[in-house]
C-alpha cells in the first residue's frame, strides 16, 4: 500500500502519510503557521495540539475553522490558510 | 487590616459595590476564594435585559440598573464592550405571539420602550431570521456586556479612587459579630479585616456566606449552559430570543428546560442560550442540552445548522423561592448586607444593586424600594 499522501497549501503541492493530522504534515512540510488572527492579524499555528484551543484553525476544501491538529489528511485536500474568521469579512 | 465595608465575591455585583462604594468615600476591601469573575458572573451571557422582566420590584430594579450602566459605561471609556443592541422577542405559534403582545403592553405601562414587529418585518432587524415566525417585539432598551470584562473594569474603578483593595484566593473562613450581635470582622484565609459591615456578593454561594454570620438565606443553584459558534463576520445583530423564555425563568419546574437565545459578541462568535435545570452544583456537559439548544437555535436562525460550535460552558444561576434577589441590610445581623441571588439577571441588575448598597451603606436616601428584596423575607414568622 503507498503510503503517501498527495494535498495542497494554498496551491502548492505536499506530501503526508496515512493517518497523519493535517498540523503533522504541515510542520513536517516546514509551515509553523498557517492563520492570521481576525484582529491583530497575528500568526497561528498549533498550540494545544489536542483539540482543545482552536488556535490552529484552517481551511479545508472550502469549509472554514477546521481544527488541523484533529483533521486527518486524505488525498487531494484542497488547505488554504485562514485569514480571519476565514468568512472572508 | 481593616475597612468600612468588606465586600464578599469579586463578581459583576461585588465590583459594583465595590465602585459605588469606594465613590461614596468609603473605605472597601473586596475578597473573593478564587479570581475576578471566577463564579457566578464568568458562566453568564452579560445580558443587561428588561425584556424579559414582567412588571414589578425586579422589572423597576432593571430599569434602574441600565440607565446606570449606560452611565458606568460612559465614565469608565468604553472598555467592558457594554452594546446597546437592543433586544428581539420573537414568537413561532400565533398563541405564544398573542401572549407576548399582552406581556409586552403591560410592560409598556412600567416604562419599558417594546415595538411591535410583523412577522415580514422581521428580516428588516434581522436578515438571517427564520421565515417561519409568526411576529416579534423589539426592545431597544436591552444591552449585553462582556461580564468578566465589565468586573474586573469596575473593582479597577474602585482601586483608582485610593479606598479599595482587591484580595483574589483570599477565602472567608468566618464572620465574626460583637456582644450586641454586630458585624465586628471577618475572618479570612489571609487573616482577619475589622470591619462593622459586610456586603455578601457571593452569587449562587451566597446561602454559605449568611450561615457564617449565623443567618439563613435559601439561595441555590440553576445550572445553564451555553453554546459557544466559531467567530463569524456579525450576522446576528440583537440579542434574539423565543418568546417562551420568559416563561421558563419564571418557571419552578425542576426538570431541564431550555429556550432559543442568540446573540452575537464582538469577537464574532454567536452565544446560543439558554438551559435551565436544578441538578444542584454538577457541572457535568449533558450532551442533550447541546443537541436541543442547537435544534432550538436553528429553528431561530437556519442558517446555524452550518455553523461549527466550538465550545460550551455552564454556570450556575442562584435563585430564591420567590426568584427575586436579596438587596439590603438583613435585620437579623446588624452590619450585614445582601447582594446575591439575582438568578439570570445578576449582570443586568448588578449595577442598581451596588448603587442602593452603597446608598443603605451611607444613609443616602434608597433610589428604590428593598421591601421585596428584603433578606428577612424567607422566615417563617415574616409578615411581608
Amino acid at each position: 500500500m503507498s503510503d503517501e499522501i498527495r494535498f495542497t497549501l494554498d496551491g502548492e503541492g505536499m506530501t503526508a502519510r496515512t493517518g497523519q493530522s493535517i498540523a503533522g504534515a504541515l510542520i513536517a512540510g516546514g509551515a509553523m503557521s498557517w492563520r492570521r488572527t481576525r484582529f491583530d492579524d497575528r500568526p497561528r499555528g498549533v498550540f494545544c495540539g489536542i483539540g482543545a484551543c482552536f488556535d490552529c484553525l484552517i481551511t479545508v476544501n472550502g469549509e472554514a475553522n477546521v481544527r488541523a491538529c484533529l483533521a486527518q489528511v486524505r488525498e487531494g485536500d484542497r488547505v488554504e490558510r485562514q485569514e480571519g474568521t476565514g468568512y472572508g469579512e | 487590616m481593616n475597612a468600612d465595608v468588606v465586600i464578599i465575591g469579586a463578581g459583576v455585583v461585588g465590583a459594583c459595590c465595590a465602585r459605588a462604594c469606594a465613590e461614596a468615600g468609603l473605605s472597601v476591601i473586596v475578597v473573593d476564594r478564587g479570581a475576578v469573575a471566577s463564579g457566578t458572573t464568568g458562566g453568564g451571557e452579560g445580558n443587561i435585559l428588561v425584556s424579559d422582566k414582567e412588571p414589578g420590584p425586579e422589572l423597576d430594579l432593571a430599569l434602574l440598573s441600565r440607565d446606570l450602566w449606560a452611565q458606568m459605561a460612559g465614565a469608565l471609556g468604553d472598555s467592558f464592550e457594554l452594546d446597546p443592541k437592543g433586544g428581539l422577542v420573537v414568537a413561532a405559534r400565533s398563541e405564544t405571539y398573542e401572549h407576548l403582545l399582552r406581556f409586552a403592553d403591560e410592560q409598556r405601562s412600567c416604562g419599558v420602550i417594546a415595538e411591535t414587529v410583523a412577522a415580514w418585518d422581521l428580516a428588516q432587524l434581522e436578515p438571517r431570521i427564520s421565515r417561519d415566525l409568526v411576529g416579534g417585539v423589539f426592545y431597544p432598551q436591552d444591552m449585553q456586556v462582556q461580564p468578566m470584562m465589565a468586573a474586573a473594569h469596575l473593582i479597577e474603578a474602585a482601586r483608582a479612587t485610593g479606598r479599595a483593595t482587591l484580595m483574589t484566593d483570599c477565602t472567608v473562613t468566618g464572620i465574626d459579630r460583637d456582644a450586641a450581635g454586630a458585624i465586628s470582622a471577618v475572618r479570612t484565609s489571609q487573616g482577619s479585616i475589622s470591619t462593622r459591615h459586610v456586603v455578601n456578593a457571593a452569587g449562587t454561594w451566597g446561602g454559605e456566606i449568611a450561615a457564617l454570620a449565623g443567618v439563613e438565606l435559601p439561595i441555590l443553584p440553576r445550572r445553564g449552559f451555553i453554546l459557544v459558534t466559531e467567530p463569524l463576520p456579525p450576522v446576528v445583530h440583537h440579542k434574539v430570543y423565543a418568546a417562551d423564555y420568559v416563561a421558563n425563568v419564571a418557571s419552578d419546574n425542576a426538570g431541564l428546560e431550555t429556550s432559543a437565545v442568540i446573540e452575537g459578541t464582538q469577537a464574532g462568535t454567536i452565544l446560543i442560550g439558554a438551559s435551565r435545570e436544578r441538578v444542584g452544583f454538577d457541572k457535568t456537559l449533558d450532551w442533550g442540552v447541546v443537541r436541543r439548544l442547537s435544534r432550538q437555535a436553528i429553528e431561530v436562525f437556519p442558517f446555524l445548522a452550518d455553523v461549527q460550535l466550538l465550545r460550551t460552558y455552564g454556570g450556575f444561576r442562584p435563585y430564591c423561592p420567590d426568584h427575586l434577589p436579596v438587596i439590603g441590610p438583613d435585620p437579623r445581623v446588624p452590619g450585614l448586607l445582601h447582594a446575591c441571588g439575582h438568578e439570570g439577571a445578576g449582570v443586568g441588575l448588578a449595577a442598581a444593586t451596588g448603587h442602593v448598597i452603597a446608598q443603605a451603606l451611607t444613609g443616602a436616601p434608597l433610589s428604590i424600594d428593598l421591601a421585596p428584596f428584603a433578606p428577612e423575607r424567607f422566615e417563617a414568622s415574616h409578615v411581608g
